[in-house]
């Protein structure tokens, strides 16, 4: 294996008319760093004004999603010498707006997901004294992959609808609605469909399928809005043809 | 909070050519072009067939000129590549569930005379088939229409 | 440019972790006209208690009480904590989980729908609530989602507080850079409540996440809030070995080996017990945590341990818990083996080593959150109130940050309630930190790096406060740690663009782990014992005599530290062996 290893890396400082550009560095190359190793030797012995979000290093809290050579990964959890010999390309995600080098704005994201109503939904008198509600493993394992999502927006990044319709509402927004409308304990399926059934809802999707491959923790949120479509067209046809009887 | 100035990434409009899965989801919706082609071009067999001998044999005459058959081969493996395509992804867009699901009783909203209401019912959970055995049944499913299809129009 | 403040609210939390969301939706559910606000350096769902993998203590097994909870944790406090807080707690950890689990946390659960428990370690009975192995993922997710319901919740969400506006004994908001533009501005509140969690990147090895620079300890402690039980750093024994990365104990609980170089079973030498084939409570690999990263160390001494490129490792041996056990408990420790150490946790040995994992220590506060400071809240593992006291047991963390989130959210927001508005003098203040900051951002005759002064800040806290210390090498960090002082007064920033200058933030929070730091060392050569987590090769037994009290770490006007002593609060334990394995 070689002693280093160059990586081409967008760099953009806000000013009117500013436009990114890309500046290059060796960093040494290592069996065991991830590209956020690279980053982060940049950052601390070249050149310490390289931003770039990252946290947890273990691809749990989804703070450093990137793009590196052009797919959406969390760049803690891809390795430096799967791209050797190099050179290779960081860049900040795709489809959001560059607020600094890597740094993208997310805020879009933040403003969707409180609209699909992401919580537990119930307006029963249930309370902690009455004890936990009942919910056995099967039922858990319905919604259990689409909990796992742990916001990275890598998703986001690689759907094409999100680029060209940026109201589409998107993968991981739509899969954690799922995730609660298949928690048995939620009973807050018509509120949520409210929100979904919109043209920048489940119906903006059109089936690409890239969310699910490059999500990191195996969500599917395609699959999610997919089994949303079905449900909700179910309902339009039983509302259609039964409009008064209770099923 | 003041505003900040960000940059917007441009979307290029031949986005689909940057990878070959974002091409292959854009071959596989032109594909319903063509599975249109090959209905239009059913229906107007069986007119032709319906208008008696001659015009039958003016539509087979049509049929097998050269343009026709060029456009039925292209048309054909557009076909070939909707339905594999569409077949893998039938059980990432629907759940199918096999003998080992149990139903499990819970509460849902439903609409009576205009009003939401509890009631009781019942949802199907696990069991759910792998992936593998729901797409090798739709292949099945396939052979067994088109040996019957074949059958009919052999004999 | 600061034109006044650029917000005012009753109740300001500082971060977004568990122990501030829940902070924040108990104030919202109980005075919901109260004005709340969250104020975080990262976006919520990035806080370090995403992290956290192997469970949530609860007693709600039918042959579990609420008294053997509090004795195994008092017991594994090595009787530091304050046991009127563990009483408080341990009673209302079930209910707070329980809260949890109606806002949709997916607890794993029993084949009947009920709760599921599993063993950790110290526990001597099953109580641990658990979400696969990643309880903290599911624990912080289901709150930051919940607490999307209240829409009149403000979060300002990337904003670095650098400083608390403190006048008269009384808090009156903060300062904070609006990272994404890099605009210092003040928010004003009646109340702050801080929530920013542990500082383990105080140290080389850690399981800690970046962000985890003890920010919230360093604000209270510049405002003149002492720092409690600092000197008391817990080691978890089994992180990976480069990247420091947690292997949960959950993994022990469910029977996995620590083996050393010998394949033998090690803690048996170190009066823990005889090794049973299955897990044994309070016993062998399901021990306290700083009795297990101790015998890691002797094994070292023995020369028993595996030598590896990052050091010496022992084994964590899972191959006897097969696949099927491996993929539904403890999926995402496979995944990080796979993927960090290229090896198959099912098939292969894991390498393992202690590595920094929490801060018993922090802002000292009472049983409700309240810090010395009038308005001054803490809570999570920022406070130390204590419940944790020498030494932690796993899994109670995560209630710690429920329980005391929601006690200090609630007395925050009633003396919000009948405080009066801040003060003009503080915005004073705020110009003169306004101006420090702009100073610093524009500072351009530095000589030195960050990164080098906070890796020798490491290896100094790593050789002179490690899992053990002696009086000489405590000494010798704390004049090295005066040196470091100094050096980062002429630290050089390379970035002079405000726009998210995550340079500028990373010299604001080496700045705190300083701080931080030498009140670890001064707390630490003062208790001339061994107790828990801390550890004296030159005054080797326990000495409840002098030292059955707190340290209180005080700065002093020219920066250096002053310790008071604080008593133990004994209710109904007194003074005990620990005695694990028999």
């Amino acid at each position: 294996m070689a002693d280093s290893i160059q990586m081409q890396v967008t760099r953009y400082a806000p000013a009117p008319g500013a436009v990114p550009t890309v500046a290059n560095y060796d960093v040494p190359l290592r069996k065991d760093w991830s590209i956020l190793d690279g980053l982060n030797f940049v950052k601390d012995h070249i050149d310490g004004s390289l931003s770039f979000r990252w946290s947890c290093r273990m691809g749990i809290c989804g703070s450093c999603g990137m793009n590196v050579e052009g797919q959406p990964q969390l760049t803690c959890a891809t390795f430096l010498s799967d791209y050797a010999p190099g050179p290779v390309r960081v860049e900040p995600l795709t489809n959001f707006p560059i607020v600094r080098d890597l740094v993208v704005d997310i805020d879009d994201f933040m403003e969707k997901l409180p609209r699909v109503k992401p919580w537990i939904i119930r307006d029963d008198d249930v309370t902690v004294i009455d004890g936990e509600y009942l919910q056995t493993p099967e039922e858990l394992e319905e919604y259990k992959q689409f909990s796992n999502c742990i916001n990275c927006m890598l998703c986001y990044a690689a759907c094409p609808i999100y680029g060209l319709e940026p109201e589409f509402i998107g993968p991981a927004a739509i899969a954690l609605a799922e995730r609660y409308d298949l928690d048995t304990r939620d009973r807050g399926q018509r509120e949520r469909l409210d929100v979904l059934i919109e043209k920048e809802g489940v119906w903006g999707c059109t089936f690409v399928g890239e969310c699910t491959r490059v999500c990191p923790k195996h969500v599917d949120p395609a699959g999610a809005i997919q089994r949303y479509k079905l449900k909700a067209a179910q309902e339009n046809v039983m509302a259609f043809l039964l409009p008064r009887a209770a099923r | 909070m003041s505003a900040p100035i960000t940059y917007r990434q441009p979307v290029s409009r031949l986005w689909w050519l940057k990878k070959r899965t974002y091409l292959l989801f854009v071959l596989r919706e032109l594909s319903s072009i063509f599975v249109a082609w090959f209905a239009v071009f059913l229906m107007i067999m069986v007119v032709a067939i319906g208008r008696g001998e001659a015009s039958y044999q003016n539509f087979v005459n049509w049929a097998a000129s050269p343009v026709v058959i060029m456009i039925n081969v292209i048309a054909l493996a557009f076909l070939i590549l909707h339905t594999v395509t569409w077949f893998v992804l039938t059980p990432q867009a629907m759940v199918v569930r096999g003998p080992g699901s149990r139903l499990a009783l819970t509460t849902k909203e439903v609409n009576v005379e205009g009003r939401w209401v509890s009631a009781a019912t019942a949802v199907r959970v696990g069991g759910r088939l792998p992936a593998a055995a729901v797409i090798a049944s739709q292949y099945a499913g396939l052979l067994v229409v088109s040996a019957f299809i074949a059958w009919l129009v052999l004999r | 440019m600061n034109e006044g403040a650029a917000a005012a609210h009753d109740v300001l939390l500082v971060g977004g972790g568990a122990a501030g969301l829940r902070a924040a939706i108990a104030i919202a559910e109980t005075s919901p006209d109260l004005s709340v606000a969250v104020v975080s350096k990262v976006y919520p769902m990035r806080s370090h208690t995403v992290s956290a993998e192997g469970g949530a203590a609860g007693a709600i097994a039918a042959d579990d009480t609420l008294d053997e909870h509090a004795y195994d944790t008092v017991s594994g406090s090595d009787w530091l904590c304050d046991q009127d807080a563990v009483e408080a707690f341990v009673q209302e950890a079930p209910r707070e989980l329980l809260q949890l689990e109606h806002w949709g946390c997916p607890w794993s659960r029993e084949p009947d729908g009920r709760i599921a428990v599993r063993a950790f370690g110290g526990m001597k009975n099953m109580r641990t609530w658990f979400a696969a192995d990643k309880t903290g993922f599911h624990m912080l997710h289901s709150l930051f989602q919940t607490s999307l319901k209240y829409s009149d919740l403000t979060r300002y969400d990337e904003w670095f507080v650098t400083r608390l506006l403190v006048d008269d004994g009384r808090v009156h908001g903060v300062v904070a850079i609006e990272l994404m533009t890099g605009r210092i501005d003040v928010i004003t509140a009646k109340s702050v409540v801080l929530c920013n969690g542990g500082s383990g990147k105080v140290f080389p090895y850690t399981t800690n996440a970046n962000i985890c620079t003890g920010d919230g300890m360093a604000l209270a402690y510049r405002a003149g809030a002492p720092l409690k039980d600092m000197e008391f750093v817990q080691y978890h024994p089994t992180g990976l070995p480069f990247t420091g990365i947690l292997i949960t104990e959950a993994t022990r609980a469910e029977g996995g080996w620590l083996l050393n170089k010998d394949g033998y079973r090690y803690l048996q030498d170190y009066d823990l017990g005889k090794p049973e084939p299955t897990p044994v409570l309070r016993s062998m690999e399901l021990g306290p945590r700083d009795r297990l990263s101790q015998a890691f160390v002797h094994e070292v001494e023995k020369g028993r341990t595996i030598e590896s490129p990052y050091g010496p490792i022992v084994h964590l041996d899972l191959r006897h818990l097969g696949a099927k056990l491996i993929d539904t408990k403890l999926p995402m420790v496979r995944e990080l083996c796979m993927k960090y150490e290229r090896i198959d946790p099912v098939t292969e040995l894991i390498p393992v080593r202690p590595v920094v994992h929490y801060m018993m220590g922090g802002v000292h506060t009472d049983i409700n959150g309240a810090t010395p400071i009038d308005g001054l809240f803490a809570a999570g593992e920022t406070a130390c109130v204590t419940i944790n006291g020498a030494n932690r047991l796993g899994s109670n963390s995560l209630p710690e940050c429920l329980v005391f989130g929601a006690r200090a959210g609630k007395a925050a927001a009633e003396y919000a309630v009948s405080a009066k508005p801040p003060s003009p003098a503080v915005l004073r203040q705020a110009d003169d930190e306004v101006r420090r900051l702009e100073q610093m951002r524009s500072f351009d005759k530095g000589q030195e790096r960050i990164a080098d002064i906070r890796e020798d800040m490491q290896s100094t806290m790593e050789d002179s406060a490690g899992i053990f210390r002696s009086g000489d090498s405590l000494a010798k960090g704390i004049d090295q740690l005066a040196e470091l002082q100094q050096r980062l007064e002429r630290v050089q920033l390379d970035d002079r663009t405000t726009a998210f200058n995550t340079e500028l933030v990373a010299a604001l929070e080496l700045a705190n782990m300083l701080d931080i730091s030498e009140t670890m060392l001064q707390s630490a050569i003062q208790r001339e014992e061994s107790r828990g987590a801390h550890q004296r090769t030159d005054f080797t037994t326990r000495d409840d005599t002098r030292f059955l009290n707190h340290a209180l770490a005080y700065r002093e006007p020219d920066g250096s530290v002053r310790i008071e002593r604080l008593p133990v609060t004994i209710t109904r334990w007194p003074p005990g062996e620990r005695v694990y394995g028999r």
